[in-house]
């Protein structure tokens, strides 16, 4: 087994009386795509500036590669960060602020040129190399950036939010060539960001920040599917939360205010609360469920709205006569296209997709 | 809609027009005009060279003209030796409340005159002034010295007087550098001395050109200073030209000694744009 790239153990950081990040422990392996996601303000870019050098941990210990980085100061760690706000040098072109970092390492200047040419070539900027920072677009600057980084191969690659200025379709596109580039090239990257939908696509591991510490690590398919926390579960994928009391325990069986039974999953230990968070999932819930269908909740939903998005179409409907709104999503197929606003429907949802957490 | 535009542009660039026409270039004919008069055996005027050749033969005017163009670029590197740091440390390493009450007082001292600012240095340094009196009163010398009238109070003087004009340009070029900029040159392996050379002064290069380029223009036509604080020795070339046109009434060599002045700093300041590849137009902007 070969040490990971990134080990972190009990690392700590405070501005004064407030705790930033707070005693994490972590690794990440080789050639991964590892994400940070959190909401803004927990500590995501206070870790990375700490990897990165910029930031002393009050305590804790950083190992890359094995190796003590507590000492060693930013120009010296094998680590490049895509900064947030990209900081391109304004004052160079395209190549020189590529051939930046090969330049400080010594290297010849044939190889330089070799090196970035072939760089700007895995980032689809061949024959930019002469134009001005202020002549590229939002895309290429980005693309610019993470070049000027990747072509000095470090062991690791943070980026700290580098897509957030992009505008909505620039980030699709964004998101799977930075896929296909960490693929292409294998350097381990850690991403930071706050857009679930980045860190899903992406990454091969996900930790889900909150207040300075994890909540969970885990693949993408897991963090959806099974959530360790009602902070996981709210904050990764869009979900239905209706406050519950426990009726019976085992098998466990919930009632909300307005008098609606369902069999539920315990999420994680419920330690004997009584009142609960109920998670359910948009497209979890069953319209019009055939008769077949044994074990699952049954209840009516009154449609309120039709949220018209093509493929990711919603219904905004109440459940069960009380005023609790409810999302569902509406399958791909023309099925459902006759519901309409103040239709009632019958609709279902398995106990399996039904998460307790303590509220 | 396309004459409307052409005639508030007359309009806007009739006064700068008006400016440039009747302040300087009417003088300038005239000056030039002056300069290349002269008279001949019999007392008559005539066209001539002669006030130009005059330059060029006597060794007292050609040693002033270069030392004042020596001395002048030297003020300009002394004065940004010295507000460079100044000026990054106002804005790059204190916090922005304490960069604002930096900057005014800096600039403080440029409220009074050029001429109170010369005495006051003048009261600092001479013979019977408050450094001489405490080094006496001290104990550490006997009799007081001359600090004032050499070349080195008159640097002083002129580095002094300059710094405004250095430090505006430097501290609002600076001001526009993101510090992300300084990190990222320093993750990507960059030392402190070469984020220096490679990144900051780059990127001030417009700020440091403007600033140079006016510091040396005022450095080069300074009169008062050099003359209050420069000694017997160290002569000025404006204070050449002042004795023409004042002492010895002669204003046609007085007026070609401008022009010598103004082309001199002319060549000198293209000189310098090209060794540095900047350009006037994007330092001025
Ligand atoms: N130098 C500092 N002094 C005091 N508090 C700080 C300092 N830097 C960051 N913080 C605080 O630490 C917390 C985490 O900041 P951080 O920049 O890491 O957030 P983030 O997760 O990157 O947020 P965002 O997604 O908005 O970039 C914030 O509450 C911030 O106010
Ligand atoms: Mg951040």
């Amino acid at each position: 087994m070969n040490t990971p790239v990134l080990q972190i153990q009990n690392l700590r950081k405070t501005f004064a009386d407030f705790t930033a990040v707070d005693t994490l422990n972590f690794q990440v392996e080789e050639g991964s795509f590892f994400s940070i996601l959190g909401p803004s303000g927990c500590g995501k870019t206070t870790l990375l500036r700490m990897i990165a050098g910029f930031l002393e941990p009050s305590s804790g210990t950083l190992l890359i590669r094995g190796k003590d980085m507590t000492t060693t100061p930013p120009n010296r760690r094998p680590v490049n960060l895509v900064f947030q706000n990209l900081a391109l040098f304004p004052m160079m072109n395209v190549h020189e602020n590529i051939a930046f970092g090969l330049r400080r390492q010594g290297l010849a200047g044939r190889e330089i040129g070799q090196k970035v040419e072939a760089m700007l070539e895995r980032v689809h900027l061949s024959g930019f190399g002469k134009k001005n920072i202020s002549q590229l677009s939002g895309g290429q600057k980005q693309r610019v950036a993470i070049a000027r980084s990747l072509v000095l191969e470090p062991s690791l690659l943070l980026l700290d939010e580098p897509l957030g200025a992009l505008d909505l379709k620039l980030r699709e596109q964004m998101k799977i060539e930075l896929k296909k580039l960490q693929e292409e090239v294998g350097t381990t990257f850690m991403y930071i960001t706050h857009d679930q939908s980045e860190a899903l696509v992406m990454s091969d591991q996900v930790a889900v920040m909150n207040k300075g510490t994890f909540e969970q690590i885990d693949t993408p398919r897991n963090l959806y599917s099974n959530p360790a926390t009602s902070f996981v579960a709210g904050f990764v994928g869009e979900t239905n939360i209706l406050p519950v009391q426990v009726a019976s325990r085992r098998p466990l069986q919930v009632a909300t205010s307005f008098g609606l039974q369902l069999h539920a999953t315990a999420g994680i230990d419920l330690n004997d609360s009584d009142s609960l968070a109920l998670y359910i999932r948009p497209e979890s819930i069953i319209l019009e469920p055939s008769d077949s269908m044994k074990h699952i909740n049954r209840f009516l939903l009154t449609v309120q709205n039709i949220l018209f998005d093509g493929s990711n179409t919603k219904l905004l409907a109440t459940i069960a006569e009380s005023d609790h709104e409810f999302t569902v999503a509406l399958p791909q197929n023309q099925q459902f296209a006759h519901i309409a606003k103040g239709d009632h429907i019958q609709a279902g949802v398995h106990p399996e997709s039904c998460r307790c957490f303590v509220r | 809609m396309k004459n409307h535009i052409r005639l508030s542009l007359y309009i806007f660039l009739t006064p700068v027009l008006l400016w440039l026409l009747l302040l300087i270039v009417i003088p300038h004919i005239e000056l030039l005009i002056m300069s290349l008069k002269g008279t001949d055996d019999l007392g008559d005027p005539v066209w001539t060279l002669a006030n130009y050749r005059h330059f060029f033969t006597e060794q007292i005017y050609w040693y002033t003209f270069v030392r004042t163009a020596v001395y002048a670029m030297l003020t300009t590197v002394l004065t940004f030796v010295v507000t460079f740091p100044v000026a990054f440390y106002i804005t790059k390493v204190v916090s922005v409340r304490l960069s604002g009450f930096l900057t005014i007082v800096l600039l403080m001292p440029f409220w009074v005159s050029e001429l109170v600012r010369v005495y006051g240095w003048m009261i600092l340094l001479r013979e019977s002034g408050v450094i001489n009196h405490l080094l006496i009163s001290s104990g550490l010398m006997n009799t007081p010295i001359e600090m004032l009238y050499n070349d080195i109070s008159m640097m002083m003087g002129l580095v002094y007087t300059s710094m405004l004009f250095m430090a505006v340009p430097l501290i609002s070029s600076l001001e526009g550098m993101d510090d992300s900029i300084i990190e990222a040159a320093h993750d990507l392996g960059a030392s402190p001395p070469t984020i220096f050379c490679k990144i900051i002064i780059p990127y001030a290069a417009p700020g440091i050109t403007s600033g140079s380029i006016v510091v040396f223009m005022l450095a080069l036509g300074n009169y008062l200073t050099p003359t209050l604080m420069g000694g017997k020795n160290s002569l000025w070339f404006t204070e050449q030209i002042y004795n023409e046109f004042i002492a010895s009434f002669n204003w046609n060599q007085g007026a070609a000694f401008g022009f010598l002045l103004l082309a001199l700093s002319s060549i000198i300041i293209w000189a310098g744009l090209k060794l540095t590849r900047q350009e006037l137009g994007r330092a001025l902007s």
